[in-house]
């Protein structure tokens, strides 16, 4: 008998929660002048997708949103292997100046927003770069703290935060997947 | 995509690869693509890795190539070219390459008249060895930047005509493209005087076509190989305009064609012996195309073989060849 997943949010809380996201993104840039949404590969760029709709909805405005893959700027390349396989990385023509927001499912260990940062920067220098996360779930290793967050979570090392969206996966929803749970 | 294939310790051929290997490196070549286009055209993934670039063949598109792959993925390079070195000086390769290595290297790209060099090297070194040509052996990132340039322009390769044109013989790109070509799917046909035409080719699996009009009839691609002037000296064909004539790649005999062919060409050029200039600057010529994607592959290789994981490296050398 495989240990019980908790459904954290349903495919209705987690439309809410992306939608109270996308205000509070509007809100910390004060509107959507120069605002570009970057998702992180995988889940974050069909989670930027929605808070781009979102913000559509709410603004009017549809907002530029890129896609990162921060595979060769990990810092664990050398102790990891097989080597992790690269997805496709494309940003709006020009980040000079711009409100990027850094879009990612889960916060945990904060390396994966280190990597993104220095990606980031390879492509020009944002007037702002902000983070907005799905799930916070602790735990970090750097100091990275988000600054728009859709649900605050304390979950132990071992156990897996999944957030699936309908694209990928199906259906939306946030799980939490207790120790020794493969799926 | 390509579940979860992995290369060995070397890339030294494509014979011995599968079609998941194959399609490994060609799907993690496409994202690099977009990092030759950004304003800082680099990224940190081998920062303290030392590469190698062992020249013993004069070469300069294929030398520049892994030189801008190295150095795209913050690699630290040093390209060394026979003449001038310890090796115009009788040293022999395996003392060379060892002399290197105790200087700490990570890779060795091996460029070599012989064929087999590059094996020769990787089963004496710990480093980890890509083969940049071997005599008439292959070129293993030629054919995968062919492969590239096909797929990119076809989707997939699954039933695709693509033949061979020219010196097929002595060519060690014809070699890499037939056995990767057939190992994704593809139909591959081979068109050239029956001298520069190995004599066991009939058991490659590929079509024959002795007339190039046959060819451009059957094909969707050619992929035209360059003719070595020295070949003509060696008496395999009697001249360049003769050869020419008779197996040239020109306008008039691609429009007799009954669909448009794309024109592959892995360079240098010979224009006007195998291959006219309306041709190679024409609107279905890819050879730019593969020069860029030749960047993204070399990436691609560096970044998929198994440098950064010592135990991987071990257990490939244990197990040599094998994708485990």
């Amino acid at each position: 008998m495989p240990p019980k997943q908790t459904v954290v949010l349903d495919a209705r809380a987690m439309e809410r929660t992306v939608k109270r996201m996308a205000d509070e993104i509007v809100e910390l840039n004060a509107g959507t002048e120069r605002l570009v949404l970057v998702g992180i590969q995988r889940r974050g760029v069909q989670l930027a997708d929605r808070l781009v709709r979102a913000i559509a909805d709410a603004e009017g405005v549809e907002v530029p949103r890129g896609a990162l893959d921060i595979t060769l700027y990990r810092d664990d390349l050398q102790t990891v292997g097989p080597r992790p396989v690269v997805g496709p990385t494309s940003l709006p023509a020009n980040i000079d100046g711009a409100r990027v927001v850094i879009v990612d499912d889960v916060l945990y260990t904060g390396r994966t927003v280190r990597a993104a940062l220095d990606e980031l920067a390879d492509f020009g220098r944002p007037a702002r770069i902000a983070l907005a996360v799905l799930v916070d779930r602790g735990g970090r290793e750097l100091p990275i703290h988000a600054d728009v967050v859709g649900k605050k979570l304390d979950v132990p090392a071992g156990e897996r935060v999944d957030v699936l969206v309908s694209e990928l996966d199906g259906k939306d929803a946030v799980v939490l997947v207790p120790e020794g749970d493969a799926a | 995509m390509s579940g979860r294939a992995r290369l060995g310790k070397d890339l030294l051929a494509l014979e011995p690869l599968t079609a998941d290997q194959i399609r490994l490196v060609l799907d993690t070549a496409e994202p690099l693509k977009e990092i030759s286009e950004r304003a800082i055209k680099k990224v940190p993934t081998l920062r303290g890795q030392t590469v190698v670039n062992l020249f013993f063949e004069a070469s300069t598109r294929t030398r520049v190539s892994f030189e801008f792959a190295e150095k795209r993925m913050s690699a630290d390079t040093v390209s060394i070219a026979s003449a001038g070195s310890s090796v115009s000086k009788g040293e022999t390769l395996v003392d060379t390459a060892r002399n290197l290595e105790a200087m700490r290297i990570d890779m060795v790209v091996i460029r070599h008249g012989s064929s087999g060099a590059a094996q020769f090297l990787a089963e004496r070194i710990q480093s980890n060895v890509i083969n940049a040509g071997d005599g008439t052996h292959e070129h293993p990132t030629q054919g995968l930047l062919d492969l590239l340039t096909l797929r990119d322009r076809f989707k997939t390769l699954e039933g695709r005509r693509v033949c061979i044109v020219g010196d097929v013989l002595h060519s060690r790109v014809a070699r890499s493209n037939i056995w990767g070509l057939k190992k994704l799917g593809a139909q591959v046909g081979v068109c050239g005087p029956r001298s520069l035409l190995p004599n066991a080719i009939d058991e490659l699996g590929v079509e024959v076509f002795d007339r190039v009009e046959a060819a451009i009839e059957w094909a969707e691609a050619l992929n035209v190989l360059r003719l070595q002037l020295e070949r003509m000296q060696a008496g395999y064909i009697p001249s360049l305009r003769e050869y020419n004539r008779v197996f040239g790649i020109t306008r008039e005999r691609l429009e007799r064609a009954p669909r448009d062919i794309l024109i592959l060409h892995p360079g240098p050029m010979n224009r006007g012996v195998e291959i006219d200039s309306d041709v190679a600057d024409g609107p279905h010529s890819v050879i730019l195309d593969q020069v860029t994607n030749g960047v993204a592959v070399r990436m691609a290789v560096l970044y998929l073989l198994a440098g950064g994981a010592p135990e991987l490296a071990e257990a490939a050398k244990k197990g040599r060849g094998g994708d485990a």
